[in-house]
């Protein structure tokens, strides 16, 4: 298995507050792998501990054969945070345009690539508007956008589908897929929502700052004995204590 | 090539937020005027000495609102010992006045009233040139002129200092950057945009304010414009890079509010509104670290006794001293997101 994070003995604390301990984690090129677990379990921080935005206590994280945090590395990355981290009084082209450029792309691609990652999450029509006027599910998907607009290796979307209906979250995960199988893309999604746990390649349970399981779904249901994703949690958290 | 996009887009959302536009330009030139007016007003009717003249000449200086107290005999003791504004000596050569000064702008009106009164009796249109003593000071002397150079410093400051603190503080808490640390722009990257992309703003705002103050009212200016602005625009920067390092410890805009009577509003007690020559060495001594202190002496060096930018190098400098270190902090307060 060619593994494009490895997280080794990783550990995060605020004061004796323990966000994450000793977390080991291997995420395979090419594979879509959900985080799961509850609000607080944290998923975020081991998230932007892999971006490099937050700093572990003690641990490492390695992305593509590099040491975690590295400025080179943040080309190849695409990170969709939980809130939406938007401008508000600029339209939703003059943000992704923004943040398109912060990265070394050539004019004629950074205009492909806005207008492709637009179209991905249905926003074409809307990208005159001032992202004020936006609804919640509206800059969700511009999040997303900004995400993959300089076309990244490796995806990191925290929590991408709340607050976007179901229709358009059907359409995003097939998009997902589709990033994945064609392009190749490794894609880390958390979530918290079981059926969405269900379309990862891969996924690990995320409970009280520790990995309670990981492996694939059809595998964590078989061990547990469980019919679905929410017994196997379950199982596996009684099974902890 | 990262800087330019982060300019362009820092100043767009500021253009984009017509409030603050309006705060950052026209709140310093209402807020100065205000205190124009408050420091320059007097209502009450000048009390004037008259010796000699006629009644019509009386008459005139009544109409113009002056309290006529005729003498037959009349000299500067007693303005002191009458509270006299003012004494009016007239005698076949002429016009004598003699003017008290406490209030300089009280002096200016009477002595303009009693000029015009002069001339109506002359019946000439043209003021009779009349000779002015003073007992105080002297003809050019007007609270608002020593005043004026340390507002301007000080408005320049206050406003610059707000914005770009809030604005850096909104991108905090939104999240954006946090979100931008997540791009390979460097974090000296981020700290200079803002301080250009803010830093325009201050040019402009700089630039209204001193020539607001000395066009429109009537500010003493004797040294060059282009050095006030020098002096203004090195205080600007100082307040940017304060702003943006304060807005580092607050988690909100009204935490950032809390910093006004912690961090402004000190500075103008030590920036020579009240003499400091006059203050116990240890208050003195705080003044040092007041980056107004330098500024103010510098513009009032300036504007009121038209020094040259070589006579305040040394202001110049420590302002440059307080910049340099403030952008070095804020640098240095971003690892806080990222360690690169």
């Amino acid at each position: 298995m060619n593994s494009s994070i490895s997280i080794n003995k990783l550990s995060k604390a605020y004061g004796k507050t323990e966000i994450l301990n000793q977390v080991d984690l291997q995420i395979a090129g090419g594979e879509i792998f959900g985080l799961i677990g509850p609000s607080g379990s944290g998923k975020t921080t081991l998230v932007k501990m892999i971006v490099g935005i937050d700093s572990p206590s003690s641990g490492t994280v390695e992305v593509l054969g590099k040491r975690v945090p590295n400025l080179l590395l943040l080309q190849d990355l695409g990170y969709m945070a939980q809130s939406d981290a938007l401008y508000p009084e600029l339209t939703g082209k003059e943000n992704l345009s923004f943040f398109a450029s912060l990265y070394k792309m050539k004019k004629s691609r950074l205009k492909e690539r806005i207008a492709y990652a637009a179209d991905l999450v249905q926003l074409t029509d809307e990208l005159g508007k001032k992202v004020s006027a936006y609804s919640g599910g509206m800059k969700r998907r511009l999040s997303l956008a900004i995400a993959l607009v300089h076309d990244p290796k490796i995806l990191i979307l925290d929590e991408p589908t709340v607050g976007i209906d179901p229709e358009l979250r059907l359409s995003i995960w097939s998009e997902l897929m589709l990033l994945k199988r064609e392009q190749g893309k490794t894609i880390i999604v958390t979530t918290h929502v079981m059926d969405e746990a269900e379309k990862c390649d891969r996924i690990a349970l995320v409970r009280e700052g520790g990995i309670l399981a990981s492996g694939t779904p059809a595998e964590l249901k078989k061990v547990y004995g469980a019919a679905d994703l929410e017994g196997v949690f379950l199982q596996a958290g009684r099974g902890a204590l | 090539m990262r800087i330019p996009v982060l300019i362009k887009r820092i100043m767009l959302q500021l253009l984009r937020d017509k409030r603050t536009m309006a705060l950052l330009f026209f709140a310093p030139l209402i807020v100065l005027t205000l205190m124009y007016f408050f420091f320059n007003g007097d209502n009450e009717n000048p009390q004037l000495g008259v010796v000699g003249g006629n009644v019509q000449l009386v008459a005139a200086l009544e109409n113009a609102s002056i309290d006529v107290i005729s003498y037959n005999e009349a000299d500067r003791q007693t303005i002191i010992t009458d509270e006299l504004d003012g004494l009016l000596e007239v005698d076949e050569g002429g016009f004598q006045i003699t003017l008290e000064n406490n209030d300089p702008s009280t002096s200016r009106v009477l002595l303009m009233q009693i000029t015009q009164a002069a001339a109506m009796q002359s019946g000439t249109s043209a003021p009779a040139s009349i000779d002015a003593e003073y007992i105080y000071g002297d003809a050019e002397t007007e609270f608002f002129d020593v005043l004026g150079p340390i507002l301007v410093g000080f408005f320049v400051f206050f406003f610059v200092f707000l914005i770009s603190g809030i604005g850096l503080l909104k991108e905090r808490v939104s999240g954006t950057l946090e979100r931008l640390l997540a791009t390979p722009i460097r974090r000296w990257e981020i700290v200079l945009a803002y301080l250009i992309g803010f830093g325009i703003f201050a040019i402009i705002q700089t630039v209204i304010v001193v020539f607001y103050s000395i066009q429109v009212l009537d500010m003493v200016m004797v040294g060059q414009v282009w050095h006030v602005i020098i002096v203004n625009l090195m205080l600007a920067l100082v307040a940017l890079s304060l702003g943006i390092l304060l807005s580092t410890f607050a988690s909100s805009e009204f935490q950032m509010v809390q910093f006004i009577p912690v961090v402004v509003v000190p500075q103008i007690f030590f920036a020579g509104i009240i003499p400091l020559e006059g203050m116990a060495d240890w208050l003195q001594n705080i003044s040092r670290i007041m980056p107004l202190y330098y500024a103010a002496d510098a513009l009032k060096a300036i504007m009121y006794r038209g020094e040259g930018l070589t006579d305040v190098t040394g202001n110049l400098l420590a302002l440059a001293t307080f910049a340099a270190i403030f952008i070095f902090l804020n640098i240095i307060a971003l690892k806080r997101y990222r360690k690169l």
